[in-house]
Order: structure tokens, then C-alpha cells, then sequence
């Protein structure tokens, strides 16, 4: 069963199997997005309560589930490669937190944007809200441990640690500023009190999600290769590559 | 041939306790100072924010509760930094027990040293910020089963930036987000006191905060150990 995945524990072998997926992301995700942004920007028919302020929907919700499908995605990767000593998976763990960090920015942005007109103020201390800031927080705690070593096979295996602490501590926390929600300010302006959505709304949100779904993998990709490049920069075949690039 | 008396779970555990209390003890400053820290910060509330009775008892469990995580992160330096310093942390590594043992006693004397004081102090600067009456107990309790939360979740940060020069503002990054349920379970504990509510539900959550940092922190502390000192 194993025997598939074995030859990708080799970073040459791995380095141009992710080459090769790169463009199909990166193609994937222009074309979804184009589809699905000139859609829900232009086509969607505006909310007929919060009128045409709803349609940063199409960006706010697809970053903020990213942002999270990102930290556990992050904190699987630090696992196999905590578990299974994989120094690929450390390394795209290392890929994908400042990826995740900007998808909480902008999920937050977003929000904030949203939240003007909708609530009347940039920020409210909503349970999501503020479980979502915390993220913001834990990634960048995970960034700034990976910038601290100069050894990034270490780094990876330090920031993974945190990323599965983090993982563990992410319920609980969500849980905690729920219930300190409702302790401290009661009810406050409901979040998107509607029921499930039209057809012609939910497509162009599909499109949306995946495009950005996919380029966040095109990105990850970039960055990944990045990882395998500086850890083995002292290897024959970067060496050769960079030969080749040169010329 | 010789045989080499090695030293049981427990007799290690003791050990190690033993001589990290000995430590402290022998270097004052070390308790006494995030103690100071800790009784400043809470004084420079009022002073910041007015000296109204009203307005201080309202907000004096969420002082008291972020002073005291503010003063547990001053002093988790010295959880691990000093062994890691003369190299004894890595003569540590090598002893036959599992690091969980050796861990798991640097921290509870970490708590004693430094936790512990801390809960003595807290009823008298409670008075000082007016402090609902009844809120004295909820106080007390979430402090004796909160401050040991902080110590353990707080080892993982001091493990993971040990061998890093300037880690002392990457621990506070890395640390005060996952203090965050803590501050919110007790402060509400403590607000519920207030009103002459049961507050066991956050007590007991605190509770399982602690078991669960209790048994599991330590294994992440030693994983980090070994990343560290490599």
C-alpha cells in the first residue's frame, strides 16, 4: 500500500512531481475564479436584506473556512512528520502557515468590511469573530517560531510541535469564546440569519470556493518547492537545476 | 561487576523536585520577583483607570487573572533556560527515566516557586481593587487549579524557545494565545461568584484543563526538549 507513496519521500523526486501540479492549480483556480467572481460580482442577485453589501460573501466565507481547513491541514502535515519523521511534511507544513495567516487577514478584513455597513461598526466581540483573531494569533505564533532557528530542519519540527498544540487547543478555544460570548454580552447581532440559500446564490459561491481552494494549493506548491530548494541547497541535483537556470 | 543502583520513577521525580526547590530557594530573586511583578502591574490599574469602587470590582478578576498570566510568563524563563545555559538539561536528557518524569517534576516545582505565591498574595490585592465579597472563594479556586494550567501549557513555549537567543518575546507570542480558555473559564467563575451563582461548571472545566495539560503537556515538552537541544 505504501509502496506508491514511498519514491515521494525523495525531495528531487517530490521537487518535480509538485512542478508538474503547480500549473494545473494555478489554471484551475484562474479559471474557476474568473468564472465564479465575475458571477457572484455581477450576476448573483443582491440579498434582499442586506442588499449589495452581501456580495463580499463570496470572498469572506470561502477565506475564513480555508483559514481553518489550513491550521488542521498544517497540523496533520506537522504530524505525519513529528510521527513518521517526514522532513517533506515539516517542510510543507512550514509551506502553508503564512498562507493560512493571510486567509485569517483576510477573512478578518473582510469581515470588518462587512461588518460596517451590516452592524454599523468594524468590530464587534463575537464569538466567531474573536476565535478567528485568536487563529490569526496562532499562526503567527507557528510563523515567528519558524523564523526564530536558523536550521529549518528544526524550525519545521519546532513550529510543527506548536501547530499541534495549537490544533488541540483550537476547540477548546472556540468553545471557551463561545460560551464567554453569551456570559458577557448576551445575544448580540445574529450572524447570517437566513436559511439555506438559493441556487443561483450557492454556485457562484462553489466557484468561488474552490477557486480560492485551488489557489491556495497553487501557492502552497510555490512555497513548498521553495522549502525543498533551501533545505537541500547543498545537494548535486539543485545544484544542476540552478545550472540550467542560469544558462 | 558492578551494579549501578538506578533510581525509580519516583526517587527520580523527588530528585528532581528536590533540587530545583533547592535552586529557587538559594536564588531569591527568582520568587520573589515575579511576585513584585505581579503585585505593580495590579497596582497600575487603578491608577490608569480611576480609583471608583464600582468600576474596580467590576474589572478586578480580569486584572488579577491577566497580571497573574502576565507574571507566570516572566518566570518561565527559568524553567529550563539556566540547565540549558551550563548543559545540564542535556545530562538530564540522558538519565535512563523518561523525560516525561524529569518534566513533569521541573514543572510542578516551577508552580510551587512561582504559582504558588501568587495565590497567597491575590486575596490581599483583591481587597484593594474591591473585590465582590463573595467572589473571595471562586477566586482562590480557580487560582489553586489555574495558575498550575499556566505552568504546564507555559513549559511547552519555554521548551520550544529555549535554544533561541531572543526568545523572550516569541514565548509571550507563542504562549498567551493558548492562555486564553483559562483567563475566560475563571474570570467567569469568578464574575458568577459575584452573583451568588454556582460557578462549579467553569471550576470543573478548569479542572479538566488541568488533567488534560497535566498528562499531556509533558510529552510535548520533552518532543520539544529534544527539537531544542538537538
Amino acid at each position: 500500500m505504501w509502496k506508491w507513496l514511498h519514491p515521494y519521500a525523495n525531495p528531487e523526486i517530490t521537487y518535480h512531481f509538485t512542478g508538474k501540479l503547480t500549473p494545473w492549480f494555478t489554471w484551475l483556480s484562474i479559471i474557476l475564479l474568473a468564472i465564479g467572481l465575475t458571477w457572484a460580482l455581477l450576476f448573483a442577485p443582491a440579498d434582499y436584506q442586506q442588499g449589495e453589501s452581501f456580495r463580499i460573501f463570496y470572498i469572506h466565507v470561502p477565506a475564513a473556512i480555508l483559514s481553518m481547513s489550513i491550521y488542521v491541514g498544517m497540523a496533520i502535515a506537522a504530524f505525519s512528520g513529528l510521527v513518521w519523521q517526514l522532513k517533506l511534511a515539516d517542510a510543507s507544513a512550514a509551506a502553508l502557515a503564512p498562507v493560512g495567516a493571510v486567509f485569517t487577514a483576510i477573512a478578518l478584513i473582510t469581515g470588518a468590511a462587512w461588518g460596517k455597513p451590516m452592524w454599523g461598526t468594524w468590530w464587534i466581540w463575537d464569538a466567531r469573530l474573536t476565535s478567528e483573531l485568536i487563529l490569526l494569533f496562532l499562526y503567527l505564533g507557528v510563523i515567528a517560531l519558524h523564523n526564530a532557528f536558523e536550521d529549518k530542519a528544526l524550525a519545521g519540527k519546532a513550529a510543527g510541535i506548536l501547530a499541534i498544540v495549537g490544533v488541540i487547543n483550537i476547540p477548546i478555544i472556540k468553545y471557551s469564546v463561545e460560551w464567554w460570548n453569551t456570559l458577557h454580552q448576551g445575544a448580540t447581532v445574529s450572524k447570517f440569519g437566513k436559511p439555506a440559500m438559493s441556487a443561483d446564490m450557492y454556485w457562484p459561491f462553489l466557484f468561488c470556493f474552490f477557486g480560492f481552494a485551488f489557489f491556495v494549493a497553487a501557492v502552497t506548491c510555490l512555497r513548498f518547492k521553495t522549502e525543498i530548494l533551501s533545505r537541500n541547497s547543498m545537494r548535486p541535483w539543485v545544484k544542476a537545476l540552478v545550472k540550467e537556470e542560469i544558462k | 561487576m558492578m551494579s549501578i543502583n538506578i533510581p525509580s520513577y519516583r526517587q527520580a521525580f523527588m530528585l528532581m523536585l528536590k533540587r530545583d526547590l533547592t535552586i529557587a530557594l538559594r536564588h531569591k530573586d527568582d520568587i520573589f520577583n515575579p511576585l513584585l511583578f505581579f503585585i505593580i502591574v495590579v497596582t497600575l490599574f487603578p491608577l490608569g483607570i480611576g480609583p471608583e469602587a464600582s468600576t474596580l470590582s467590576r474589572i478586578a478578576p480580569g486584572i488579577i487573572w491577566v497580571a497573574a498570566l502576565l507574571a507566570t510568563l516572566l518566570s518561565l524563563d527559568r524553567l529550563f533556560k539556566a540547565d540549558f545555559a551550563d548543559g545540564s538539561l542535556e545530562q538530564m536528557m540522558l538519565i535512563p527515566q523518561p523525560l516525561f518524569i524529569i518534566v513533569l517534576a521541573k514543572i510542578i516545582a516551577h508552580w510551587l516557586i512561582t504559582g504558588l505565591p501568587l495565590i497567597f498574595i491575590a486575596p490581599v490585592l483583591a481587597v484593594l481593587l474591591h473585590l465582590n465579597e463573595n467572589s473571595y472563594g471562586a477566586l482562590m479556586i480557580t487560582l489553586l487549579i489555574g495558575t498550575p494550567v499556566l505552568s504546564f501549557i507555559g513549559a511547552i513555549g519555554v521548551a520550544l524557545t529555549v535554544g533561541i537567543k531572543k526568545g523572550g518575546v516569541l514565548l509571550s507570542l507563542i504562549v498567551l494565545p493558548l492562555y486564553i480558555p483559562v483567563l475566560i473559564f475563571a474570570t467567569s467563575a469568578i464574575d458568577t461568584a459575584a452573583m451568588n451563582l454556582p460557578y462549579s461548571g467553569q471550576v470543573a472545566i478548569i479542572g479538566a484543563l488541568f488533567f488534560t495539560s497535566f498528562t499531556l503537556a509533558p510529552f510535548a515538552v520533552s518532543a520539544a526538549l529534544k527539537v531544542s537541544t538537538n
